[in-house]
């Protein structure tokens, strides 16, 4: 058992376990993008951080990946976590207005505006969708490419792969988009993981049984 | 060649090489590293091998190919052994009377290096300013060695320490010896080599180990690794063969750029005549320790570089960070214990196992040993120096470097690539040390020192950067990605005239999150040139803002061409322009359609007069 100290208050956890799950036992609320229970961490929204160790050596992690450690000290809302949280949050609002998601997460915090040029872009790149395909789904069928500004998800060579399955796991778990998705008018999707697959509802005859993720789905609703 | 089989056959080896060398003969050494072959050592080359062929003088001019020397500035040169006469910025038929005069045991001399600072010629390479204020422990190895030639290399004493290391001293005592050298590592971070490396050692794995040599340098305007690889290689693979052993590590990998073709041809044949003459494979010298090498090329991104990131491409994965601890002492390459090192780090090694620790703490103050830069930009002599930590920085630029490359003088020099940052030249006096360039708001890094002028504008130098790292940025961690992306477009707003003192607060603010919340390296210093850039030139930035003008010239969304009385209606400008928007009568002054004028600056630079203003 390890023992960390999390905003004053001394916790014993298992080795192995994150700060995140550690201040989450606690009751301490963190909040998430990237991050999902029964999928690996990531670590790449940088929305959970946290300040650890001492003034002035202390500094910032990502909770989410961060293994707890012997005597850590931990604290989960500093001036400087918030102030870094909120700066993360005009930044997503910057570039991803309409998710629902992180418009709560904006109002929150508190973040009532954003000072950059305002962009609408479909993905974040949380690669939440990355992973519930190879680690839940066992299919592999998308991932990352590309870097800095090209990075993109998607599947190889865009055109659907033969290990999807069309279930719709994807876009199930998307934090910016599955709110607005157009199921069955691939045309307008607006994420690209989900751009290549057509929910499996359109192709009843070639999916009847699978397991869907989606619900509600306009696709069904429009069907019936 | 038998593959030696114990350390007294090495010795036996040694000593015959040795009875080989016969310094009565005149050596013509040419550099030809990669920046040597782009300046024509190429041709110099092939003009001394015809023409000791022709003339028969095999037995009497000896010849030697080796990496770069340093003064690539003076490129394509040529260096006497042992006279040491330095022939600079020879062509074809300097080569051919050098040869010639040679033969008959005489000097060129209008062909000598020409000091611009006294007016005098100067005769041997070491008198010359820019060699004579260096300390040159590792660079001055790349005049001995061809190295393609593993004899060469151990005529210069190499291998020694290595042989003397693998016979005489326990794996522990090694790494005291590292330790106590004070070495630190070249790579960027500083991190105390010897540590590292007793972090390795105590690393349990019965699955083996890696030591990492990461030759990867993607800073732009540096290129001292490369002339290390490609100059010495053997240097860098003696190193790793004493840290293998010091470590009780059974593999290794150097990760070279692909940009860098020579060096991992060099490479190649060097770790192929290693292993042919018995140092790398299994029972190195018949004790039993074995150790191989194998190359991996880059993937061709910059942030590969990064450890973590370094270390998944050579698993041949997506180069991409991950969150340290696990250090890769804990988990690396194939979840084995890895340790990583820079190649100048490496190189260093023999050295200080050859001289021991106390002669290399002894180079240098506040940190030891010395530190290759490569000096590039608006000074007189670009190339690489080599100086021992502790010296001012206004002796590397002005005494070495020769000062200012135009009549505008020096303003900044920024260091350590696109993490580090800039240094005013009210600061030049500074000692060179990690501890001292932190606190100024730079890193010494890798070793790049550009410098810049009046004429450089330093909002124009934080987006170059700014430019690089937003595509650089492999794009997994969010502040880093989006935080690149949005500090360039405010660099953008304000170097076209668009931006407000809002900017620069948001600027500020963006900044101090990306340091904070960014997963690895490249995130956490990418705000650096804007911050030092902020701390310095403030004045800069304002003017910008508040009166759209850019000091230097340069933002071209803030600047218009003018041309004053001198103009004698020459034409010459009006001849260039792309725009064709330069008019005037013959012999009367010219006039710019500001309008129409796409600034790219050409007239200026035809203009004989100093016509042309810039407004
Ligand atoms: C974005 C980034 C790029 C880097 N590029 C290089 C590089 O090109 N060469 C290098 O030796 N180290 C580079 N490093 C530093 C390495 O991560 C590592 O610290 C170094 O290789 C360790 O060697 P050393 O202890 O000998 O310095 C880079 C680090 C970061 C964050
Ligand atoms: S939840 Fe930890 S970085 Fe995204």
């Amino acid at each position: 058992m390890i023992t960390l100290t999390i905003n004053g208050l001394k916790v014993q956890v298992e080795e192995g376990t994150t700060i995140l799950e550690a201040a989450r036992f606690l009751g301490f609320p963190i909040p998430t993008l990237c991050h999902q229970e029964g999928l690996s961490p990531y670590g790449a929204c940088r929305l959970c951080v946290v300040e650890i160790g001492e003034e002035p050596k202390s500094k910032l992690v990502s909770s989410c990946t961060y293994p707890a450690e012997e005597g850590l000290v931990v604290r989960t809302g500093s001036k400087r976590v918030v102030n870094a949280r909120k700066m993360i949050i005009e930044l997503l609002l910057a570039s991803c207005p309409q998710s629902k998601t992180i418009q709560d997460l904006a109002s929150a915090y508190g973040v009532r505006r954003q000072r950059f040029r305002q962009e609408h872009e479909d993905c974040i790149l949380c690669g939440l969708c990355v992973r519930m395909c190879s680690e839940q789904m066992m299919a592999k069928a998308i991932g990352f490419r590309g870097r800095g500004k090209e990075r993109s998800v998607g599947t190889p060579f865009d055109v659907q792969p033969d290990v999807c399955r069309l279930c719709g796991g994807c876009m199930y778990i998307c934090p910016a988009c599955s709110l607005r998705c157009t199921y069955n008018e691939p045309d307008k999707a607006i994420c690209n993981a989900c751009a290549n697959l057509n929910p499996p509802c359109i192709q009843k005859e070639r999916f009847n049984d699978l397991m869907c993720y989606m619900s509600p789905c306009v696709a069904c609703e429009i069907d019936h | 060649m038998e593959r030696l089989r114990s350390s007294e056959e090495f010795e036996t080896l040694r000593q015959h090489l040795f009875s080989t060398i016969r310094p009565e003969i005149p050596m013509v050494v040419i550099p030809a590293g990669t920046c040597g072959q782009a300046s024509g050592a190429e041709k110099l080359i092939r003009t001394a091998q015809r023409e000791i062929l022709a003339k028969k003088l095999q037995e009497k001019v000896f010849l030697r190919i080796t990496g770069c020397h340093g003064f690539c500035e003076m490129e394509p040169s040529v260096l006497i052994e042992p006279y040491r006469t330095f022939y600079p910025e020879l062509d074809a038929d300097g080569m051919q009377r050098i040869i010639h005069a040679l033969a008959d045991g005489k000097m060129v001399e209008d062909l000598l290096y020409f000091d611009p600072s006294t007016g005098e010629k100067i005769e041997k390479q070491d008198d010359i300013p820019f060699f004579r204020h260096q300390s040159r422990l590792l660079l001055a190895k790349n005049e001995k060695v061809d190295p393609l030639n593993i004899y060469d290399y151990i005529k210069n004493g190499g291998y020694l320490a290595f042989s003397n290391v693998l016979k005489n001293i326990r794996p522990e005592a090694v790494i005291d010896e590292v330790k106590r050298s004070g070495l630190r590592g070249r790579g960027g971070a500083g991190f105390p080599t010897g540590m590292k490396w007793k972090f390795l050692a105590d690393a349990e794995n019965k699955n083996g180990k890696y030591i990492v040599c990461n030759a990867d340098e993607g800073d732009p305007g540096a290129y001292m690794d490369r002339s290390l690889l490609e100059g010495n290689p053997h240097s860098i693979i003696e190193g790793m063969l004493i840290g293998a052993y010091a470590t009780g590590t059974d593999s290794g990998v150097i990760y070279v750029r692909s940009e860098y073709p020579l060096a991992i041809k060099h490479l190649t044949v060097a770790l192929k005549q290693a292993r042919h003459t018995g140092l790398l494979g299994t029972d190195i010298l018949g004790s039993g320790f074995g150790f191989d090498i194998s190359i991996v090329k880059g993937a061709g991104a910059f942030v590969c570089g990064e450890e973590t990131a370094l270390m998944r491409s050579i698993e041949g994965r997506m180069g991409e960070p991950r969150q340290r601890p696990p250090f890769p002492v804990e988990k690396g390459i194939y979840g084995k214990p890895t340790l990583i090192n820079n190649v100048e780090t490496w190189a260093n090694i023999p050295v200080i196992m050859t001289n021991g620790a106390e002669k290399y703490t002894g180079t240098g103050s506040i940190n030891s040993g010395t530190k290759i830069f490569s000096l590039v930009g608006k000074i007189k002599n670009t190339g690489l120096v080599e100086v021992p930590m502790g010296t001012p920085i206004r002796k590397v630029l002005y005494e070495i470097g020769g000062g200012q490359a135009d009549s505008t003088g020096i303003k900044a020099v920024q260091t350590g690539g696109p993490s580090g940052g800039c240094i005013p030249s009210s600061l030049f006096e500074m000692p060179i040390s990690y501890e001292s360039f932190a606190e100024a708001g730079s890193i010494i890094g890798s070793g790049g020192m550009i410098v810049m002028d009046e004429n450089t504008c330093m909002i124009d130098v934080a987006k170059y950067f700014m430019n690089f790292l937003k595509d650089e940025s492999c794009g997994k961690c969010f502040t880093c990605r989006k935080g690149t992306q949005r500090m360039h477009e405010l660099l953008e707003d304000i170097s076209s005239g668009k931006g407000t003192m809002e900017h620069l607060k948001l600027m500020e603010e963006l900044a101090i999150v990306m340091k904070d919340t960014a997963m690895c390296g490249l995130g956490q210093t990418a705000p650096n040139p804007v911050l030092s850039t902020l701390k310095y030139f403030k004045d800069e930035y304002i003017a910008h803002i508040e009166n759209k003008r850019c000091p230097a010239g340069v933002c071209k969304a803030l600047i218009r061409f003018s041309i004053n009385e001198n103009c004698t209606g020459c034409g010459a400008c009006a001849r260039i322009c792309p725009e064709n928007v330069i008019m005037g009568e013959k012999k009367e002054r010219h006039v710019i359609d500001s309008d129409r004028c796409s600034r790219c600056g050409a007239c200026r630079s035809v203009c004989k007069f100093e016509a042309i203003d810039v407004i």
